[in-house]
């Protein structure tokens, strides 16, 4: 199972000499950094390079992931002691950045509909129930509205709750809760309160679950001001993102995918918490700059795969904070390709897309050489028929003649 | 000892098959009244609860049988599907509840009409939906019910007063029970109860499970879901009391066998004795086929022959289904709105038509 360290004097199963040093080098930094609550993040980048800053834009370590697509050579025989960290699926990863936060801070508590004893419908709490007990697990009844309004009176009287929409598309029926409460609650109070909640769930188009269990919630929760979306998109940046999430004090909406839990990843064994800002690189690249984020990425990879075969070499960012952009990354990309793709899974209409697609417009217009394209899914509700489903959202095809198209 | 009680079974019932054979036939055809008990008494909660002697007709009996035989069929075809992948997403099973529909059916006209949640194939059925459509629909092809587009949780009948078929609930009851009673509008609120919500047990997600009683002002009876009957008699009550008062509730003390849905396997907040116990005792087609049985409506052959008619009409429903053709592309935009996808826009200067197309 994974090794967990909490701060110092946790043992670990690390075997290698090197990872060893890493260990000592990591907690002897790890004290001072754990305790500073507030706008602190450290970054953890893959060859063990520590660097910490406040904020996230002091320790801004690039952070190269080259094989974006979880690679499946990794389930081959590679025998565990050789490579330093563990192999988990993006639902243990989930679980286990919930558990390592559940350990560090006795006021992280998480409630849902069948978290607790079912152990969560795509098994993200497995095993948290018996753990942590019925009341920090709690398996609420089906009525998003009030247990998410519990949620946020949770956190207003001082506890860290994580709410589990079993499907996001539920979370419509707490949508006053999240616009009113969570997003508004800080600001008409002076200041007085904070609601350091995180509320999350699948969402996306699946396999032909139907059109109401097939909603992106990104494009209705992205005006509401004072709270921050996340999507996650890998086991390794789905538990940095959760950890990131818990440790904020803001409400943080974290979407994940229904396609994307399986998902297979080699993540190293030592703590790490990712920034909730940034973006992340893929694939440097310098004819066209692909923007993307939760399953949309692994359609772009494939779709980069054909086009580096086709002689074109396209840069993938995966913003994964949806609110607010980091338009520095995508600027710094912008200014040396000159040419932008989004691909998304939203719909077109007031997308993700169409606000980022507004954000660059607006700040980057004189380093653009063609008008930025956005492919996103259809407007329509998803059919369950697998074709029509499949029309629905973007396929890779599709994303290569938009960059040819771009590109001439 | 055994031997001999059989024998004197068998030396009774020889000669006198005759002879019932001659009244059945008599009796299976004419619409002669049996008197029947419910299995429960009825609890009530302000009001006075409906005789539990239920009055119905041999008819009926074989109707109840026919359609229960249908609509279990029916299910554990959509499991085998499923399991081939014909089906996919989700898929939420309604076997062991039959009795509710086909006893709602029973006191109701097609005038009246019923809104559902996501286990809507039988009530689809009950409500006079064909079995071609409701395969081919979880199969996702043209002839489907909502053509392919809706899939298991999205089953329609406008012209029987069915209005679906929803995938999101929550808390909606409460809030329009308030507004039901308030204005004295005739509607029924039937809780299904078949004792879990997905995997957490009733008593744990309800503080007070007796949901008949949750109404508070508005009167509520208590019925056994399992028993067809029961369920005829509870809903006719049920129509006069909401036509003349106000709503009322009913609760239905039912079973699901399956899980939740096909990807919860059922097993993992219940035993397998609480299944197949619930399933020996208290199942709604047994207990219709007891009651035709003992009334010497039909015969233990006939009855399996009438299950052996299903299962072929099923099968072929299933294999008219298979065959039948996906949707077009072009239906991915067709009934987003009223009048069609593509609607004009004008430009800025009010010339330029636009077409809305992606």
């Amino acid at each position: 199972m994974a090794a967990i360290i909490q701060g110092i004097g946790a043992a670990t199963a690390l075997t290698s000499p090197n990872s060893l040093d890493i260990k000592k080098s990591f907690l002897s930094i790890s004290p001072r950094s754990l305790s500073v609550r507030k706008g602190s993040s450290f970054v953890v980048s893959s060859d063990g390079r520590l660097s910490y800053g406040l904020n996230g834009r002091g320790g801004r370590a690039e952070h190269f992931i080259t094989n974006a697509v979880a690679a499946k050579e990794d389930t081959a025989a590679a025998s565990t002691s050789s490579k330093p960290g563990h192999e988990l699926l993006l639902f243990e990863a989930l679980r286990e950045g919930l558990e390592e936060e559940m350990d560090r801070d006795p006021t992280v508590c998480v409630m849902g509909e069948d978290v607790g004893h079912y152990g969560g419908s795509y098994k993200v709490t497995k095993g948290l129930a018996p753990k942590y007990g019925d009341l920090r697990v709690l398996d609420t009844p089906i009525a998003e509205n009030s247990f998410t309004g519990m949620g946020i009176g949770a956190a207003m009287t001082g506890l860290r709750p994580v709410v589990e929409g079993m499907n996001m598309g539920f979370l419509l029926l707490a949508f006053n809760q999240i616009s009113n409460n969570c997003g508004m609650l800080h600001y008409t109070s002076g200041g007085q309160f904070k609601i350091p909640i995180v509320i999350r769930g699948p969402g996306g188009v699946g396999r032909q679950l139907g059109a109401e269990h097939s909603q992106r919630l990104e494009s209705y929760f992205q005006s509401i001001p004072g709270i921050q979306m996340v999507a996650c998109s890998t086991p390794y940046n789905a538990k940095g993102l959760m950890k990131a999430a818990i440790r904020s004090d803001n409400p943080v909406i974290l979407f994940e995918h229904v396609l994307l839990y399986n998902l297979k990843e080699r993540i190293q064994d030592e703590e790490y918490v990712l920034n909730l800002e940034e973006a992340e690189m893929v694939r440097p690249g310098e004819h066209v700059t692909i923007l993307t984020y939760s399953r949309m990425r692994y359609h772009v990879m494939q779709a980069a795969k054909t086009l580096v075969n086709k002689g074109y070499d396209p840069e993938v960012i995966d913003i994964r904070s949806l609110k607010p952009f980091d338009l520095y990354t995508i600027g710094k990309s912008v200014k040396k390709t000159h040419r932008v793709l989004i691909v998304e899974e939203c719909m077109r209409t007031g997308g993700i897309g169409a606000s980022l697609t507004a954000a660059i417009t607006e700040n980057f217009h004189d380093y653009l050489d063609a008008p930025i394209v956005c492919l996103s899914s259809q407007d329509v509700p998803t059919p369950y028929a697998g074709t029509l489903e499949n029309w629905t959202v973007v396929q890779p095809p599709q994303i290569v003649t938009a960059v040819e198209q771009l590109c001439q | 000892m055994a031997l001999s009680t059989n024998r004197t079974v068998n030396q009774l019932l020889k000669p006198l098959t005759a002879a019932i054979s001659a009244t059945r036939c008599l009796s299976s055809d004419s619409t002669s009244i049996i008197t029947v008990e419910s299995s429960l008494p009825f609890t009530s909660h302000k009001i006075d609860p409906p005789s539990r002697a239920v009055e119905t007709s041999p008819n009926e009996l074989m109707t109840f049988f026919k359609d229960m035989a249908e609509m279990r069929r029916m299910e554990i075809a959509a499991d085998s599907l499923y399991k081939a992948k014909l089906i996919r997403g989700f898929c939420h099973l309604y076997d062991g509840q039959e009795a509710v529909a086909v006893g709602m059916e029973a006191a109701i006209t097609k005038k009246d009409c019923i809104i559902t949640a996501y286990r809507d194939h039988c009530i689809y059925l009950a409500r006079g939906g064909g079995l071609y459509e409701s395969f081919a629909e979880l199969m996702g092809r043209k002839d489907g019910c909502s053509k392919g587009k809706g899939g298991s949780m999205h089953f329609y009948k406008k012209e029987s007063g069915f209005y679906g078929g929803h995938g999101i609930v929550g808390a909606q009851v409460p809030l329009g029970l308030n507004m039901a009673a308030l204005w004295d509008l005739p509607a029924i609120l039937v809780c299904e109860n078949n004792h879990y919500g997905m995997g957490t047990a009733e008593w744990r997600a309800a503080k007070s499970p007796a949901y008949y009683k949750r109404g508070d002002y508005v009167p509520g009876l208590k019925v056994d879901g399992m028993d067809a009957l029961a369920v005829k008699q509870a809903c006719k009550f049920a129509k006069e009391h909401a036509l003349k008062n106000g709503p009322i509730i009913l609760e239905m003390d039912t079973y699901r066998y399956h899980g939740h849905s096909m990807s919860d396997p059922g097993s993992t907040y219940r035993t397998r004795d609480e299944i197949s116990g619930v399933r020996q005792e208290r199942d709604p087609i047994e207990r219709i086929r007891k009651l035709i049985l003992a009334h010497d409506v039909a015969t233990e052959k006939e009855l399996k022959d009438i299950e052996k008619e299903k299962r072929k009409v099923v099968d072929e429903a299933i294999a008219k289904a298979k065959e039948s053709p996906m949707p077009d592309p072009s239906d991915l935009f067709t009934n987003v709105y009223v009048k069609g996808f593509g609607v004009e826009v004008f430009g800025p200067d009010r010339k330029e038509v636009r077409a809305t197309l992606p």
